[in-house]
């Protein structure tokens, strides 16, 4: 689809020729159903879909009962802006509310705001510098209290707070906040923001009372009791919390929707392993709903047989992919390794050698045989929302090839039918985490790599470790001392801004910045950092969708990063639980609205 | 009376042994004649050489690639081109058993080999010695106890593994890192009990007689309490080959271990647990390698003690 | 003999002093950063964490920090998890009923059945009993607690369904129905921890009977006509004792250690889950004042064991 055609289709929207939905249809039918979606229509001027996007809250017989979630990592704190990871965050969610959520297919959905803002309706102004939300008059906290503007303005300050260190603060900057009246605020951007909906919007907007977190706002803020013993706005309210097991919350019976909360209790039981998980689920039926099944999908099936529960799959922005060292991981300078400031990958700088690397990762097989509906294969690294996806790459397999490109560009076979060139020998050290299905395909990447006469050398590191930002360890995936690593990149917003900067050059990861820079395959483009650059300020979403698309055609093809498979989430259900769920937030982001069939 | 047929056997050779028409043979030929009539202890020593020899050997003779990767083959039962089936990429289990049965089977003898080396030694020594010896030997024994296994086994990998792989090389490095690991958690037991053993043997009479009759210290341990307490070291000598097999597994967890695609008996194992109601093939037949394992070496044990012991009752 | 405990007593405390000095250093040595999570984000700038750093005294030297530990836990005052935000006494408190019951009924559980089995399987050495128990025995310490976790989930949760496999510390039930859904959710676990420690103990005891009854004094006594079950309890199981309760010694402290992967398992929310959490969030605190109280109990039970020792032999003297 070109840039007219979408700007022919937007206008008969305006027009009203064309309703929102059928916009929406449309754009999927063409390969471009976004949760940028109803952002498009909003900057451009047409209003965003109703609450269409959220299944109706219809119940069927009797409310009431127990809702029992299993995650397979407990929580361990209930205050959302330091939860650390999705399972606080979660948590955090069954109490407290931001003032809007976004629904699976992108759309914004209303929750403590009386209204999404858009140029329609007023509270988005036509330039991007600012917008105004209206919150709902009759809203509570689960103590009593009146819910306000206030309440948001804390929120905001609190988050921003340096001493308070809290892990949303990357919504809350470059921005103003402005008490319009008792139930308005208005945030002023200083320049123009094509995504305006980060703060106050999904994880991390959720609002936290200042009546009592206001004398928690500096660096006493950890010892806050209220970060154990929530008070929120939510559907459910707090009954009893024991870290690192059990969270329970009941009914609350003041809360502001019409015929919610459905069930009278909701238990969050964290710990032990991802299979098991699925089988309380599946096959006991002792649980509702299990949260994020990383299984492989074989062992999925089979216990979905059971014809007890049912997997759900939700697609989302998060990718497996390989990385291929742009640094040397095996050149000491100063006692680091994988400098990018002095050091090149002696193979991986040959572009013949990447491009032979890519050739040999089936992907194909590795989706069909090892993630099944929990990994499609795929050539990109930005796959959605699918408006930003790129259809210009190829995804091949061939080690005959791979062959052919090596022999070409002179890497012979020596000794062990390992192929060199100027005495450096294809000999990588490939590591990732300690994780079944990355085992599997590690395995599959190295057969095909043999065939091709380069030899892996295979590394797992326990979780814990890789994916620590532990500065003394060598085997944190930042640091990087090996010459390939497989993992998975969370996109946790659908706009991929904050997702697409991991390859520009001022976030190269190093000593300097203790190894925090996002760019951790160390690679340097200097169109890819102008056309970032560019895509920061640009207002025309159509524009901005290819200048995102053009980055990620940059980066794979240099084939420095090789993506596997994408990510959805998968969790399992019983059969006649109705969750709502949203790749784009929170498990729990509507957990007012699930139900259970009589 | 209890323990005083060695010493008299050996200390007075003057004196013709009882029933003095038998034809007179020497300790070590009788000790292999009383072993040979422990029927168990024979048969696991042959299950034992077979299993040594089959990881030694076998890789020559049952010549499939360990990681010939064949989707059309998944999790495969046993059948004649696999005999002890498939796993879930299709990969050959036999030829995996029989390669990572190297590993599994040296990790187990040698870890245990340095439990039993390092647990003898300081329950013996603080067993005989007493007072302030076994006082600080007891105040290590519980040091070792009350440590945080995974910190600590963090702290080590990051202090030593590169200095020791750079030194002897990636595989023996780390196969030494692991031996010493794991012994180095495991003799804690032994030592508590062999020095157990010692405070009670020490006053038994014929440690006394033998002490009358002037006997060396460490000629009383080796020739009269030593081989009295082997009971309990050869049960720990089982339980700690088992315990080593499995922690070989946990340890490349924590990046400690051999690469993940080395399948040794531990991780056999722990990669099947998830398939054991689709795939049991999978995870038995490693199981059943480790069980033969201890099963025989502990047969083995029992017979080595009962050769060397003669009040041995009748079997 | 009160001499005896006194002076063993006052030893304990330079032990126990000397041993938290060195799990100090260890675990201020190990690798780690409990503040990882604020390094992690981007968003946060170094400052709010060095600051955080500052104010829990993490940049101290070991020997301050060691003593400042040492001076608050002598208080009473046993720190802050980093990673709740709450004392870590009250973290402990919360798990340790749990762990008691779990643990210590495995324990219960394992000496009650390993003790009569590994004796009569000693009295009729090579009998079809105790070639049966001997295997059962091998079977139990060649398995893996994760798997033989999993085999009792699959038979009994999942094939019959008879019990649940997932532990909850809050049941909803009360009365006498609150105690059969406890003891339905803790047979499994129960099981595999009791079958593991069982498992080793009934070949120790079966070895150290073994040793016992071939002594000549066991002879005499079969010889004076006293009946064999006498024999056996007064005259053998006594004497098999030491290595027994060296063993059980040993074995004690779990009970309030946990047990890591058969809590993991069944979602056993114990102080054993507590740890290893403690661990790879870095929680220093927690981590300390668990293994801490850990080393404590490993001394008092080997104190409690060498006086055991004394009273089952009265030839070993107390020196």
């Amino acid at each position: 689809m070109t840039e007219d055609d979408l700007r022919h289709l937007i206008g008969r929207v305006k027009r009203g020729d064309l309703s929102r939905r059928g916009f929406v249809r449309r754009m999927a039918a063409l390969g471009l159903t976004a949760p940028m979606a109803t952002q498009l229509l909003a900057v451009t001027g047409a209003a965003p879909a109703a609450a269409q996007s959220v299944p109706a809250y219809r119940p069927t017989g009797r409310r009431g009962g127990a809702l029992r979630i299993l995650y397979w990592q407990a929580s361990t704190l209930l205050n959302p802006h330091f939860a650390v990871g999705t399972t606080n965050q979660d948590s955090s969610r069954v109490f407290y509310e931001p003032l809007a959520g976004w629904a699976t297919d992108g759309t914004l959905h209303p929750i403590l705001a009386e209204r999404i803002p858009s140029v329609e309706n007023g509270d988005l102004a036509a330039d991007g510098r600012s917008v105004t939300w209206r919150l709902k008059r009759n809203v509570r906290w689960h103590d009593g209290q009146q819910f306000t503007a206030d309440d948001c303005i804390f929120t905001f300050e609190f988050a921003r707070n340096p001493q308070v260190g809290s892990v949303s603060s990357g919504s809350y900057m470059d921005m103003e906040i402005r008490k319009l009246d008792d139930f308005t605020i208005r945030l002023d951007f200083p320049r123009p923001t094509p995504f305006w909906a980060d703060a106050f919007v999904g994880p991390s907007g959720q609002i936290i009372p200042r009546h009592l977190f206001g004398n928690f706002n500096g660096p006493n803020s950890r010892d806050a009791p209220t970060n154990l013993r929530p008070v929120g706005t939510s559907a459910y309210r707090f009954v009893s919390f024991a870290p690192g097991d059990t969270l329970r919350a009941e009914a609350n019976p003041n809360y502001y929707l019409e015929g919610r909360p459905f069930f009278d209790t909701v238990e969050v039981k964290g710990g032990g392993d991802a299979v098991s998980a699925a089988r309380a689920v599946l096959q006991t039926a002792d649980f509702d709903y299990a949260w994020n099944l990383q299984v492989e999908d074989e062992i999925l099936l089979r216990l979905e047989a059971a014809n007890r529960g049912r997997v759900n799959i939700i697609e989302g922005g998060n990718i497996e992919f390989i990385q291929l060292n742009a640094a040397d991981p095996n050149r000491e300078i100063d006692g680091d390794r994988s400098v990018a400031a002095q050091t090149q990958h002696p193979a991986f700088r040959d572009p013949a050698v990447r491009q032979a690397m890519a050739l040999l990762v089936d992907r194909e097989s590795v989706s069909r045989f090892i993630y099944g509906r929990g990994g499609p294969a795929t050539p990109n690294f930005l796959n959605n929302p699918p408006r930003f996806r790129s259809s210009n790459l190829p995804m091949e397999f061939n080690v005959a090839r791979a062959n052919e490109v090596l022999d070409r560009a002179g890497w012979a076979r020596g000794q062990g039918g390992i192929r060199q060139k100027d005495g450096v020998r294809l000999r990588f050290v490939f590591q990732t985490s300690v994780n079944a299905p990355r085992q599997r395909t590690q395995q599959i990447i190295r057969q095909a790599c043999q065939r091709a006469g380069i030899e892996l050398e295979l590394k797992a590191v326990t979780p814990s470790v890789f994916f620590s930002s532990d500065v003394a360890n060598p085997d944190t995936f930042t640091k990087f001392w090996a010459d390939m690593q497989m993992y998975t990149t969370t996109m946790s917003q659908a706009d991929p801004q904050r997702f697409m900067n991991q390859y520009v050059s001022w976030e190269i990861a190093s000593r300097a910045n203790s190894w925090q820079g996002r760019n951790i395959v160390r690679w340097r483009n200097e169109e890819y950092d102008r056309v970032f650059r560019e895509a920061e300020s640009e207002l025309d979403t159509v524009k901005r969708a290819a200048l995102f698309i053009r980055m990620n055609d940059l980066i794979c093809g240099s084939h420095h990063i090789i993506p596997v498979v994408s990510r959805p989430l998968v969790s399992a259900s019983l059969n006649n639980l109705r969750p709502v769920l949203s790749a784009w937030d929170s498990t729990m982001w509507m957990l007012s609205d699930w139900w259970r069939e009589a | 009376m209890a323990g005083s047929t060695p010493a008299s056997a050996t200390a007075s050779a003057g004196v013709p042994a009882s029933g003095g028409d038998r034809p007179r043979v020497g300790p070590w030929l009788e000790a292999w004649r009383r072993f040979r009539k422990h029927r168990l202890a024979v048969v696991s020593a042959v299950i034992l050489a077979i299993l040594v020899l089959g990881v030694a050997f076998g890789p020559l003779i049952w010549t499939v690639p360990i990681d010939e990767i064949d989707f059309s083959k998944r999790l495969d039962g046993p059948s004649w081109e696999h005999p002890m089936g498939t796993d879930d990429l299709g990969q050959d289990l036999l030829a995996r058993i029989l390669y990572g049965g190297r590993i599994s089977l040296a990790v187990g003898f040698a870890a245990m080999f340095v439990a039993l080396v390092v647990g003898v030694l300081v329950g013996a020594v603080a067993g005989m010695a007493g007072g302030k010896t076994d006082a600080a030997l007891m105040w290590l024994t519980d040091l070792f106890l009350s440590l945080p296994q995974l910190p600590l086994l963090l702290l080590i990998i990051y202090l030593f593994r590169d200095s020791l792989v750079s030194v002897v090389g990636p595989e023996m490095g780390v196969f030494i890192l692991i031996v010493v690991v794991i012994g180095g958690f495991n003799w804690m037991q032994v030592a508590r009990l062999v020095r157990a053993q010692f405070f009670s043997l020490r006053e038994k009479e014929f440690v006394e007689a033998a002490r009358a009759l002037g006997a060396s210290k460490t000629r009383m341990v080796l020739v009269h309490i030593l081989p009295n307490s082997l009971g309990p070291i050869i049960v720990a000598a089982t339980i700690d080959i088992a315990a080593a097999i499995i922690a070989e597994s946990t340890l490349s967890f924590l990046g400690l271990g051999f690469p993940p695609d080395i399948p040794t008996w531990g991780r056999l194992l722990f990669d099947a647990k998830d398939n054991l109601d689709f795939a049991p093939h999978w995870a038995l037949f490693p199981g059943l390698m480790i069980f033969l394992t201890v099963l025989s070496i502990n047969f083995v044990g029992d017979g080595l003690r009962d050769a060397f012991d003669p009040r041995r009752v009748k079997s | 003999m009160t001499q005896y405990l006194i002076r063993r007593l006052l030893i304990a405390i330079p032990s126990i002093l000397g041993i938290s000095v060195i799990l100090f250093a260890v675990l201020a040595l190990a690798p780690g950063d409990p503040f990882e999570e604020l390094a992690t984000n981007p968003a946060i700038p170094p400052e709010v964490r060095q600051n955080l750093r500052a104010s829990l005294g993490l940049d101290d030297p070991i020997h301050v920090r060691y003593f400042a530990w040492l001076t608050s836990m002598l208080r009473g005052d046993w720190g802050f998890s980093f990673v709740s935000r709450i004392p870590v006494d009250d973290l402990i408190l919360q798990r340790l009923p749990t762990t008691i019951a779990v643990i210590g009924a495995s324990q219960v559980l394992a000496i009650c059945i390993a003790i009569p089995i590994g004796v009569f399987a000693a009295t009729r050495p090579y009998s079809i009993f105790d070639q049966i128990a001997n295997t059962l025995a091998f079977v139990g310490f060649s398995l893996p607690t994760f798997f033989t976790g999993l085999l009792l989930i699959l038979l009994f949760s999942i094939h019959l369904d008879w019990l649940p496999f997932v532990y909850r510390t809050q049941l909803d039930s009360t009365g006498w129905q609150w105690w059969w859904d406890q003891v339905r959710q803790s047979i499994m676990p129960v099981t595999v921890l009791g079958l593991f420690q069982g498992a080793a103990l009934v070949r120790f005891v079966r070895s150290a009977v073994l040793d016992v009854i071939r002594l000549d004094y066991v002879t005499t006594a079969r010889a004076k006509g006293i009946p064999e079950s006498a024999v056996t309890l007064r005259h053998i199981v006594r004497n098999a004792m030491i290595p027994v309760v060296t063993l059980l010694a040993l074995q004690m402290p779990a009970v309030f250690g946990g047990a890591i992967v058969t809590e993991q398992i069944f979602r056993v929310p114990g102080i054993g889950s507590l740890l290893i959490s403690a661990v790879l969030a870095n929680d220093t605190p927690v981590i300390m004042a668990v293994t801490f109280v850990f080393a404590c109990l490993v001394i008092l039970f080997n104190l409690i064991a060498d006086i055991l020792y004394g009273w089952l032999d009265p030839r070993i003297s107390y020196r």
